[in-house]
């Protein structure tokens, strides 16, 4: 009787597997494993308010700490292990290879959770994923980084690039507005950004207490005050949804082109991936092909604000 | 490809020997619906006399082999110092009979999409190498819309592939396993008669369709009907049950829940399958939920089966089985809600037609 028992074996595939049998293999997946998490230790946490901490991190195994390399925009999916992950911006210089810094509000599930940890606990995290500021596009003209409330957090990348590489850029303006002073975050390092990196800070509240001395009032009100060379100039936007149509409306009447202005979506995600399909804005995912879109691409995806 | 006839006593022999030697898995009556139609399901076999080769198609597709409801993806354990994960992609390996064209084109759409993609799925590569499957052309069902969509013949992404010429199958042999396998048994090159015997079978099937879609031109017009009142009446009908998802062979969406022991000791990332119809698919913390409505969820299974994602290069990926039609509780099946959006007449805005009847 001829044995027909089924001859492949268990098999352990590994990624070099399937990289050559993907044509359209991505670099970033070439470099790590994206469904293992990296086992990070919490180095330092810094109460920002009453809702948002920040997390520095240290990838535990120093050679995986020493291939992990993100660019200014993406963010990593960061597990507590029993809880579950979350989408989190990468907050921190992309420069630094040592330490990340994650800015976190407490909305929910897993937040919650991490507000619970203390220094010295262990997290895994994925990534990193999705798409970038175009840094390099924009060196050589005046930049506007225009931030609302938690949109610092993913500002501070692009932020610390431009930073780094200060003599490639001409004006630097930070916008940043938030509901109440009290929620202008990482306000320790504004002088160092004013004073050291020649980055002109506007900030506005909206509702300014007794001991408020600064503007109030909407975001695009700063705008008074500042005179936009349309032709040369570039912005970031990052904050909640409605922001990004006030805002970029609002320098679209000013005349910057529409692919010259750039977003960062927030969506639920489950993967980090394509897989999930949870993060799906028009036709198109928000981990994959976001957060950064310019506001072109956003205008033309449906549903995305 | 290779191209062999076998009769169908000596084709029943060599499945009996492969299913008795491996974890099978084939079409069996498992109910009678209330029609008094049967009701057919992909499971295990044991032997040949098990397999229903004569069925219709399965309420369920074949995707679960390869994407189950639930799967693991990864466990940890806790230590005194943090915590160790695991990852294994193990498979066991599984012999699949009896998949029709439409269930295979959807295997091949998902292995487009999980393994071509910017990140791979190892999962769904492990399981997908370690099956054999065996399909087999059947005639369409009156619902069935498969050749609208292009999916009613299939050339990748089986073993073997059955044709029924009569008293004996007209074999594609598309994997070296298949075509040692058969080595054993009695098979013979295809005479010209086995050909023109083909061809006539292919005949009878193309022209057996009864459903048609118009699908030409459809992403654009899913593009441009975005805002159709057509979603919206649709929606009203919708339970958000999800059903259309977990028996279409190609939506792949999911969920992950991680979760700890009981015992504290340890905890697991899970993914189930979950479906854009479901309430909060889309919402985020805070509670914003980004698509509130029944119609805005609706729409978005719509526009990611026939529409596409940039993912898969903008190509559609409803097979055309009609599962999600036969399965919806509240009416809803493709054909009506595509033909609505097309403005067609046969469908009006005010009656709808249930789901269509199966022989
Ligand atoms: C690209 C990106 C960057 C982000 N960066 C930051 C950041 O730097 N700091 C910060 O505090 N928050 C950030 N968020 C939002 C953050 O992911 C959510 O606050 C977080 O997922 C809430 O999870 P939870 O379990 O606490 O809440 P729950 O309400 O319990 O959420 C359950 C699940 O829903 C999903 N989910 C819920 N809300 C969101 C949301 N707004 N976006 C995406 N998924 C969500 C998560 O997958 C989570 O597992 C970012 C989101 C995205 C998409
Ligand atoms: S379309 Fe039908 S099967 Fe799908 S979720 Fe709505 S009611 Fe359920
Ligand atoms: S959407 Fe419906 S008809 Fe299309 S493949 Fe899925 S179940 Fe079949
Ligand atoms: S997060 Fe899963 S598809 Fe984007």
């Amino acid at each position: 009787m001829p044995d027909l028992r089924f001859v492949i074996p268990r098999q352990n595939i590994n990624r070099e597997d399937f990289a050559s049998s993907s044509p359209d293999f991505n670099h970033r997946s070439e470099m790590m494993n994206t469904d293992r998490g990296f086992k990070c230790r919490i180095t330092n946490i810094v109460q920002l308010t009453e809702q948002e901490k920040l997390f520095q991190l240290r990838i535990v195994d120093p050679l995986e700490r020493a291939r992990f390399r993100f660019k200014p925009g993406q963010f990593l999916m960061l597990e507590l292990p029993g809880y579950g992950d979350v989408p989190i911006s990468i907050s921190s210089s992309s420069a630094n290879h040592e330490f990340l810094e994650l800015c976190i509000r407490k909305a929910g599930h897993v937040t919650s959770a991490l507000f619970t940890i203390e220094e010295g606990a262990y997290v895994a995290i994925r990534g990193p994923f999705g798409s970038l500021f175009p840094m390099d596009e924009m060196a050589g003209h005046n930049v506007f980084l225009i931030a609302g409330g938690l949109g610092i957090a993913p500002l501070r990348a692009p932020l610390f690039w431009i930073n780094e590489h200060r003599d490639r850029f001409l004006d630097v303006n930070l916008l940043y507005g938030a509901k109440e002073p009290s929620q202008l975050l990482f306000t320790w390092q504004f002088e160092e950004w004013e004073k050291i990196n020649h980055i002109r800070l506007h900030t506005i509240v909206e509702h300014g207490d007794a001991a408020w001395r600064g503007k109030r009032g909407m975001i695009t009100d700063l705008f008074n005050d500042i005179s936009v060379d349309v032709k040369k100039s570039y912005a970031i936007v990052c904050g909640p949804p409605i922001m990004f149509k006030f805002v970029c409306g609002y320098l679209d009447k000013l005349g910057i082109p529409m692919n010259r202005m750039f977003v960062s979506l927030e969506r639920r995600m489950h993967c980090g991936m394509g897989k999930c399909c949870r993060c799906m804005v028009g036709s198109t995912f928000t981990c994959i092909d976001g957060p950064v879109f310019d506001y072109w691409s956003v205008m033309n995806l449906k549903e995305a604000i | 490809m290779i191209y062999k006839v076998i009769s169908k006593k000596e084709f029943r022999r060599f499945v009996d020997l492969l299913v008795k030697s491996n974890s099978s898995f084939g079409p069996q009556q498992v109910d009678t619906d209330s029609r008094g139609n049967p009701v057919y399901q992909f499971k295990p076999v044991q032997t040949v006399d098990e397999i229903a080769f004569d069925y219709t198609a399965t309420a369920s597709s074949a995707k679960h082999f390869f994407l189950p409801f639930r799967e693991e993806l990864s466990s940890f354990t806790f230590h005194k110092d943090g915590w160790e994960q695991k990852i294994s992609y193990d498979a066991e390996p599984v012999v699949l009979v009896g998949l029709r064209a439409c269930d295979i084109s959807a295997l091949n759409i998902l292995d487009d999409v999980l393994l071509n993609g910017h990140f791979p799925s190892p999962y769904y590569l492990a399981k997908r190498k370690n099956s054999f499957v065996i399909g087999m052309d059947h005639l369409p069902l009156p619902d069935c819309f498969c050749k609208s969509m292009s999916h009613h013949t299939v050339t990748t992404g089986f073993n073997l592939f059955c044709s029924d010429i009569g008293d004996n199958y007209y074999l594609s042999i598309n994997s070296s396993k298949a075509f040692n396998f058969l080595k054993e048994f009695e098979t013979r090159d295809p005479l010209y008669e086995d050909n023109c015997l083909l061809v006539e079978r292919r005949k009878l099937i193309q022209h057996g369709f009864t459903t048609e879609i118009d699908v030409t031109a459809l992403p654009s017009i899913l593009d441009i009907e975005f805002d159709s009142p057509v979603w919206e009446k649709w929606g009203q009908k919708c339970l958000n049950c999800g059903t259309c998802a977990m028996v279409c062979p190609s939506c792949y969406c999911y969920s992950l829940t991680e979760s700890f022991e009981t015992n504290l000791k340890g905890a697991k990332r899970e993914k189930r399958l979950y479906s854009c119809n479901l309430v909060d698919f889309a919402v985020v913390a805070g509670g914003h939920n980004f698509r509130p409505k029944n119609g805005d969820r609706l729409k978005y299974r719509y526009y990611h089966q026939h529409r596409g994602f940039a993912e898969n290069d903008n190509q559609q990926i409803c097979v055309g089985c009609n599962r999600c039609g036969r399965a919806c509780l509240a009416g809803i099946n493709p054909k009506d809600v595509i033909n609505d959006l097309r403005m067609e007449k046969e469908s009006c805005l005010t009656c709808v037609s249930s789901s269509p009847a199966r022989t």
